[in-house]
């Protein structure tokens, strides 16, 4: 089983990128679960969704706890929640800035984590230029799927045009392609390195 | 056809399928998505011939339901906690005029103080309403109760209460297989209703009826439900037949061959409970679980039969009495009277409080060890608890309990989980 | 429905259609074929005027309805009295589920119908003033807003009476009931504002709006057939005199029934998408003081300790409605009264 754990703030489709990656999972023939850590919408409220997925039916229905990959939408929150609670050593984390882990303050990590797992995005910047809007949650399954090889980036785009139609899918479509470019790019550095 | 979707809207589809003639809905969370969706479906022609009819309050909802209903349509509508409540009043009404209503019930909490997460309250609250209770596992039994909520509300003359956890099942996403139109033709036939509203032959439906028959009119509802005790199994075998899967029944055991230790629990908590088994019998303790699918009417021969063998049970259960303990747990009691096996209530998730397999493997160990009581509560902050209490003793002016409960609990947004 | 003798009861009255009209100007009341929905047999009280109400304009609709028809009803003395185990007074399909629903079952049975390619069939939804200004508001209101095709008769006696002659916001200030006595500084129901269903159904701008007593046999029944040529919501409001609550003679609900019209305190009227259309103007006025003498729920403010100030207020508010509604021929019209001049009261220092 494969569990991830999205954080940003409500307003940020931090539901829709876990539901989306869910969707991936499913056309990939696995068994996949998402849900949100319930909270009543309020945009800008930390928001924490979930999920997890297999290749045999899941039954479990906890927060997940220990997370595999960590996905964070919005920097802010680094600071202000523990994002990092239960993070597994080899786990992958991927946070939405143009800063580097070091610029974000983060270096710290390195020593408790994989670095090569560790990587950051501008999520937010390649949706404002695909989609002209803000939203880095499709961008960041992008690079989640460059990252991690979980999930092919066909299949996410294929969930993409799952929730969105149009050209909200399309710019969603290129924004997760560009932020998979760019992550494969830094992981491609960060091997020679 | 597999689909990966919110478990919302696989009800509203499985919904769908039955061909509902009259829908109507007040919004409530986490009930929404459901109403939404039919919404969609009727309003595209994906659903018809179908009435969508946005109402005013719950009370209305479950009012046009049983207009609907009495004048030979099928009827559905959906709701959860306070929502519930407020319709309590027709919902009586609808089961005593025996109307095959099917609604349902996104579990959660009741106010005060105001709570949206999940429990039991809700439904356990109107367990005595007349009305059949079915618990829903996972999003796919969901949507698969439905339609055998159909088929068994309209043989018996009885309304029916699919409950599912909400947001933990409503607002989550996974796969189902969803039927298709013909299959569930198949399974569930036209309405055939026992009274109706007709010019052509009329009736006069819902007079008083006072002490020189009230008793025989209640009974035979009583008998009725008695009666859901055989067909549910037998309509859960035919389900299996069309569907080819499992969905519904009265109880559902899992690894009790052998279990010294039984789990019992209600609805999505299940799921985490088998994974919790799994790993406690990989490490040695012969611990199994009783899933109650049908509450209402309470299936005491089928959980009895389940629980025979075992020394000792634990009931987990989203619901509190208040003022005496567990509700489940009293029926399971109940049940299993004259029976040697130990019981414990375990009261947890109140609220939508997560309920974790540490934690159950924490109650499991202290079942064996002999050292959980007989009534507890899973994951209660007793500091909390303890300083409130000190508070109230130390002024008279301790303010409300829930404001000052939260105060000692701090920021809650910065918590993850 | 099967073929039974309609056995006349009234005679030497206003109510049972003119004779010596031609046939097709006489009341549906005056005809042997009319549908007799509230069948003889019903356990109302000597001259109440509710079971007279839903006689006249249930049989006028069923008229208009070609025979199909289904009601629904809301908790309260219609339903007590038509329907006592194990017998009903009903001819025709008819349900009743709560107090507090009668809008909302009429709503889902017309949405059933529609469903079902029924819409030949009409619906009904009746309760009492009870059950319509209060517990039934929320309902009644929704209904309009969505235009639901029910025509809501409301039977207005002024207070729940089938529970013991209580208190609604129907009742009128002054009135003795059981939870307002006539005792004290302010006897009887005090001077709020006054709930006007009637003109609440018309800011919702339905279709039709329309009030009738039982002492108008023609006006109700033509009122019911215009309703029932209309498609969606509809509201007749009824005023019914209610012998044992008002402390009346049984003899006199139809009179009792005029006086209210007459003396300008029950306004008559029609209205269609919120606009008045038409107004039964006043044949012969007469002072409030006629209509209240021969109630004793309002006997306190006659005779020994008697109140000229609060008859005064009510023929005030009487006035009020002859001037707001145009009851009387031109030129007949009381001086203005001033407007809010309730507030004043409320506020005025204990004397």
């Amino acid at each position: 089983m494969f569990q991830i754990r999205i954080h940003g703030r409500g307003g940020q489709g931090v539901v829709s990128a876990a539901e989306m990656l869910s969707i991936a999972a499913f056309k990939e023939g696995r068994h996949a679960q998402a849900f949100p850590s319930f909270g009543s919408e309020r945009t800008g409220a930390p928001v924490v969704a979930f999920c997890r997925y297999d290749n045999a039916p899941i039954r479990l229905r906890e927060p997940v706890m220990e997370p595999d990959a960590l996905i964070i939408q919005d920097p802010t929150l680094l600071h202000q929640v523990d994002v990092f609670q239960g993070l597994r050593r080899d786990g992958f984390v991927l946070i939405n800035s143009s800063r580097s882990l070091a610029g974000l303050g983060l270096a710290e990590l390195f020593s408790r984590y994989r670095a090569d797992r560790m990587l950051t995005v501008p999520a937010s910047d390649l949706a404002l230029k695909h989609l002209k809007r803000p939203l880095p949650n499709a961008a960041l399954l992008g690079g989640f799927a460059a990252m991690s090889g979980e999930v092919t980036l066909a299949s996410v785009e294929s969930a993409i045009r799952a929730k969105f139609a149009g050209a909200v899918a399309d710019g969603n479509v290129a924004a997760a392609a560009a932020a998979y470019d760019v992550v494969q790019r830094e992981r491609t550095e960060l091997s020679h390195a | 056809m597999l689909e990966q979707i919110e478990g919302s809207r696989a009800v509203a589809q499985s919904v769908a399928l039955c061909r509902p003639e009259v829908v109507c809905a007040y919004p409530i969370s986490p009930q929404t998505h459901i109403v939404e969706a039919l919404s969609e479906l009727v309003k595209t022609g994906r659903l018809a011939p179908c009435e969508f009819i946005n109402v005013e309050s719950e009370f209305a909802a479950m009012s046009v339901a049983i207009g609907a209903s009495a004048a030979g349509a099928r009827a559905y509508t959906a709701t959860a906690s306070q929502g519930l409540l407020f319709m309590a009043e027709a919902i009586f009404n609808a089961s005593g005029l025996g109307l095959p209503i099917v609604m349902t019930v996104a579990n959660r909490a009741i106010g005060a103080p105001i709570n949206i997460w999940n429990d039991h309250t809700d439904s356990m609250s109107q367990r005595d309403c007349g009305w059949i209770q079915i618990f829903a596992e996972t999003n796919q039994e969901a949507g698969d109760l439905h339609l055998q909520a159909f088929r068994l509300g309209e043989e018996l003359s009885l309304p029916v209460m699919v409950c599912m956890d909400g947001f933990i099942l409503t607002h989550a996403y996974e796969r189902v297989d969803l039927p298709s139109q013909a299959q569930v033709d198949a399974f569930l036939p036209r309405y055939e209703p026992r009274q109706v509203l007709d010019p052509a032959e009329p009736v006069t439906i819902g007079a008083m009826v006072g002490p020189e028959a009230f008793m025989e009119v209640r009974y035979l509802a009583h008998a009725k439900q008695m009666q859901a005790l055989e067909r549910i199994p037998e309509i859960a075998a035919e389900f299996r037949a069309v569907f080819g899967r499992e969905a519904g029944g009265l109880v559902r055991s899992y690894r009790t061959e052998g279990a010294e230790t039984v789990v019992v629990a209600l609805g999505s908590v299940l799921g985490t409970l088998k994974d919790t088994v799994d790993e406690l019998r990989d490490a040695g303790m012969a611990v199994g679980v009783l899933g109650v699918t049908t509450f209402r009417p309470f299936p005491a021969a089928a959980v009895r039969e389940a629980l025979q063998g075992a020394r000792r049970v634990v009931v987990l259960e989203k619901s509190l009495a208040i003022g005496t303990g567990g509700i489940v747990a009293a029926n399971i009691k109940t049940a299993l009277a004259g029976l040697p096996a130990a019981i414990h209530t375990v009261v947890a998730g109140l609220g939508g409080r997560a309920i974790t397999r540490a934690s159950l493997a924490r109650t499991l160990h202290a079942a064996v060890d002999g050292t959980l009581e007989a009534l507890s509560f899973m994951d209660l902050d007793w500091g909390l608890v303890n300083r409130h209490l000190e508070r109230e003793r130390a002024r008279r002016r301790s303010g409300p309990v829930a404001e000052a409960l939260l105060r000692d609990v701090g920021t809650v947004a910065a918590r993850v989980s | 429905m099967s073929h039974q003798p309609v056995k006349f009861y009234q005679t030497g009255t206003f109510t049972v259609g003119n004779r010596l009209l031609t046939p097709e100007s006489r009341t549906v009341q005056a005809s042997e074929a009319r549908a007799n929905a509230l069948n003889s047999g019903h356990r109302a009280c000597q001259g109440c005027g509710e079971a007279l109400g839903a006689r006249y304009a249930i049989d006028a609709a069923m008229r208009a309805a070609n025979g199909r028809l289904i009601a629904a009803n809301a908790t309260g003395c219609l339903e007590v009295f038509s329907t006592p185990y194990p017998e009903s007074s009903w001819q025709i399909p008819w349900i009743h589920s709560l107090f507090g629903n009668a809008a909302a079952v009429a709503t889902g049975i017309a949405a059933a119908l529609k469903v079902r390619g029924e819409a030949q069939t009409r619906v009904i939804a009746q309760g009492g003033d009870g059950g319509t200004t209060d517990i039934g508001f929320g309902c009644l209101s929704g209904m309009f807003e969505r235009n639901d095709d029910v025509l809501y008769i409301c039977y207005d006696n002024e207070a729940y009476m089938n529970t013991g002659v209580q208190r609604s916001s129907a009742t009128p200030p002054s009135a003795r009931t059981a939870t307002t006595p006539a005792q004290g500084a302010q006897p009887g129901n005090t001077f709020g504002q006054g709930k006007n269903v009637p003109l609440i159904a018309m800011a919702h701008g339905i279709p039709y709006v329309a009030t009738a007593t039982v002492a108008e046999l023609h006006d109700l029944e033509a009122k019911v057939e215009r309703a029932m040529a209309i498609r969606g919501a509809r509201y007749i409001h009824i005023l019914v005199p209610c012998p044992l609550g008002w402390g009346a003679a049984s003899q006199d609900t139809i009179r009792l029934a005029r006086l209210a019209k007459e003396s300008g305190l029950f306004p008559v009227f029609e209205a269609e998408f919120g606009e008045v259309t038409s107004v039964s103007k006043i044949r012969r006025h007469v002072p409030v003081d006629d209509y209240l003498k021969p109630q004793r729920r309002f006997s306190h403010l006659f005779g020994p300790q008697a109140d000229p100030q609060t008859v005064a207020h009510l023929q005030r508010l009487a006035d009020r409605n002859i001037r707001r509604f145009g009851l009387l021929a031109d030129g007949d019209a009381p001086e203005r009264v001033p407007v809010p001049e309730q507030a004043d009261e409320r506020h005025a220092a204990p004397a």
